[in-house]
């Protein structure tokens, strides 16, 4: 089971055949695995690491420190789905520390997102402060170098 | 003035690595899938290039020991401690090489004498008959077949054995047919080298890629670590094959007479690389087991996609080659390499560059990117269908 995921982590597009060879069990077995994966929401979705930059579309991206006060029964459930239900908001993390949510923001320019910070995000309820970083450049998303510079340089025949 | 007659007969008459050749009719081409890599497609573990980096800037530049920094093989002495249950002295029992391809020519030149022969099941990696050759040595080919699982048995070599014979080199799991000697043939072979005198030279470096089961060292059989010449190294399990790190492992006498030829022509391995390797042992384990088991993965898609074409195909279960038989297509293993190449783009090694009895096998070596897998064995079984 976990090696069927770490498999498709790695590469969604292998193939039922193909995954049923790898891991030395048959077709039917793996098919049924990765479709009650799928209904258990264990497997959430899948998804393309796009470099936007190099495709040419500008993103503004900028991670938002927010403390808010948790809220009797539903802590800080109730007031981080009103964050990330908002399209703009990429990721939502709970953290522990300094602050409280951690939550990444997208648009289309600088002005776009402040704007989004300030009239959506520190407006809500329960939202004591919100401290913006903007994001000058990614090197490694979800473990995979933006731009690796290494490549194969071995002979491609040898002993 | 006529060069040619100014070379050694020996070397003269020495053929060129069959792989060499090949090597340089690949080199031109553009679109080329290769299949033909004898060393990991991963690189070395980051944690181990940075200890290098470190090193360098601590000053790490000068001659170590000529056996080798000390901290290594005191590394070296506690992993077979530890793994295979036998114990070498770091002080006089490790040498540290410059891989285990230096490893082996040491071996050779301290323990042959000119005509004694050294028994080489084969296929077999192409340098054990040259090595013997250069040392003065004869060497005597034991043919292994796909019947047996390319696997050695001690009737074949009772029928070679001569009052010459000296030592007896093997290397399993073997480089090219992924093919593993289990514990119970090696313990024959153990019996044989005693019945015969033999020194035996084990050539390990796949030992860590073994898969469905744990590699059996030949020293850690019972009477056989005076006997035996253990020959290993960081290339192939911890994707260090540049950095030209190997060792060799045995009693006091044999090391000493190896570590004597080594201080006149090598002095020592790099230092840079020794660093490196000591990291590797120490915090390196967890990124080799993952990379054994893509390995792994990759064995068993290969198997399943070379049986489906129809080719006979035994399951390897060491090392990253498959061997799979191309009798069915009625040409010679280079013959299909070569027509391979040209027509689908697909590089892999004639089995007749291990040996004889490799003629009507090709190696395909699977130390590459499932996706160029995917798109070798699409190729191959469009080339193969016109012979069908």
């Amino acid at each position: 089971m976990k090696e069927l995921l770490e498999l498709l982590e790695q590469n969604y597009s292998l193939t039922v055949k193909q995954l049923s060879s790898m891991l030395g069990k048959p077709e039917d077995e793996i098919a049924a695995a990765i479709k009650q994966l799928e209904q258990d929401k264990v497997i959430v979705k899948y998804q393309t690491i796009i470099n936007w930059e190099k495709a040419g579309v500008e993103i503004v991206t900028a991670i938002i420190e927010v403390r808010i006060t948790p809220q009797r029964e539903v802590g800080f459930d109730s007031i981080a789905e009103r964050i990330y239900r908002f399209p703009e908001v990429r990721n939502v993390y709970l953290m522990s520390g300094a602050y409280d949510l951690h939550v990444i923001v997208e648009g289309k320019t600088m002005k776009e997102v402040a704007n989004f910070v300030s009239t959506k995000l520190a407006t809500i309820d329960g939202v004591i402060s919100t401290t913006s970083h903007f994001l000058l450049k990614k090197y490694k998303e979800d473990g995979v170098i933006i731009e690796d510079k290494e490549e194969d340089r071995r002979l491609a025949v040898s002993p | 003035m006529n060069f040619s007659d100014r070379i050694s007969p020996t070397v003269a008459a020495m053929p060129t690595s069959g792989i060499r050749r090949f090597f340089d009719i690949v080199a031109e081409m553009k679109g080329v899938v290769s299949l033909g890599v004898g060393e990991p497609d991963f690189v070395t573990p980051w944690h181990i290039r940075e200890s290098c980096v470190y090193g360098l800037q601590r000053g790490y530049t000068a001659y170590t020991s000529n056996y080798g920094l000390l901290e290594l093989r005191q590394e070296i002495a506690k992993l077979f401690q530890n793994q295979h249950d036998v114990t070498y002295d770091p002080r006089q029992e490790i040498l540290i090489t410059v891989g285990v391809s230096q490893a082996l020519d040491l071996a050779m030149r301290a323990i042959l004498s000119p005509g004694e022969e050294v028994l080489i099941p084969e296929p077999c990696y192409v340098s054990y008959q040259a090595c013997v050759t250069l040392a003065g040595g004869t060497p005597v080919p034991v043919p292994t077949h796909i019947e047996n699982e390319f696997r050695v048995t001690v009737q074949q070599l009772e029928k070679l054995v001569t009052p010459r014979t000296k030592a007896l080199l093997i290397g399993y799991p073997n480089n090219p047919t992924g093919a593993i000697m289990p514990r119970p043939e090696l313990e024959a072979l153990a019996a044989f080298a005693v019945k015969h005198d033999l020194i035996v030279i084990s050539d390990e470096i796949y030992g860590d890629l073994t898969y469905d089961g744990e590699h059996t060292c030949f020293a850690s059989l019972p009477g056989m670590r005076d006997r035996t010449i253990l020959l290993n190294g960081f290339s192939k399990a911890y994707a260090m094959t540049g950095w030209r790190i190997g060792y060799a492992l045995s009693n006091p006498v044999f090391i000493g007479a190896m570590t004597k030829i080594h201080q006149y022509t090598m002095l020592c391995a790099p230092v840079t690389a020794q660093v490196a390797a000591i990291e590797a042992l120490r915090n390196g384990e967890r990124s080799m087991r993952k990379m054994v088991a893509e390995y792994n993965n990759r064995r068993r898609l290969m198997l399943e996609g070379l049986r489906s074409m129809g080719l006979e195909c035994f399951e390897p279960k060491g090392a990253f080659y498959i061997f799979p038989s191309i009798k069915s297509t009625g040409l010679s293993s280079l013959e299909f390499a070569e027509q391979l190449l040209q027509e689908q783009k697909v590089a892999l090694v004639p089995g007749s560059a291990f040996g004889e009895c490799g003629e009507g096998y090709v190696r395909c070596s699977y130390a590459t990117s499932t996706e160029n897998l995917i798109e070798a064995l699409k190729r191959i079984s469009s080339f193969i269908k016109k012979f069908q």
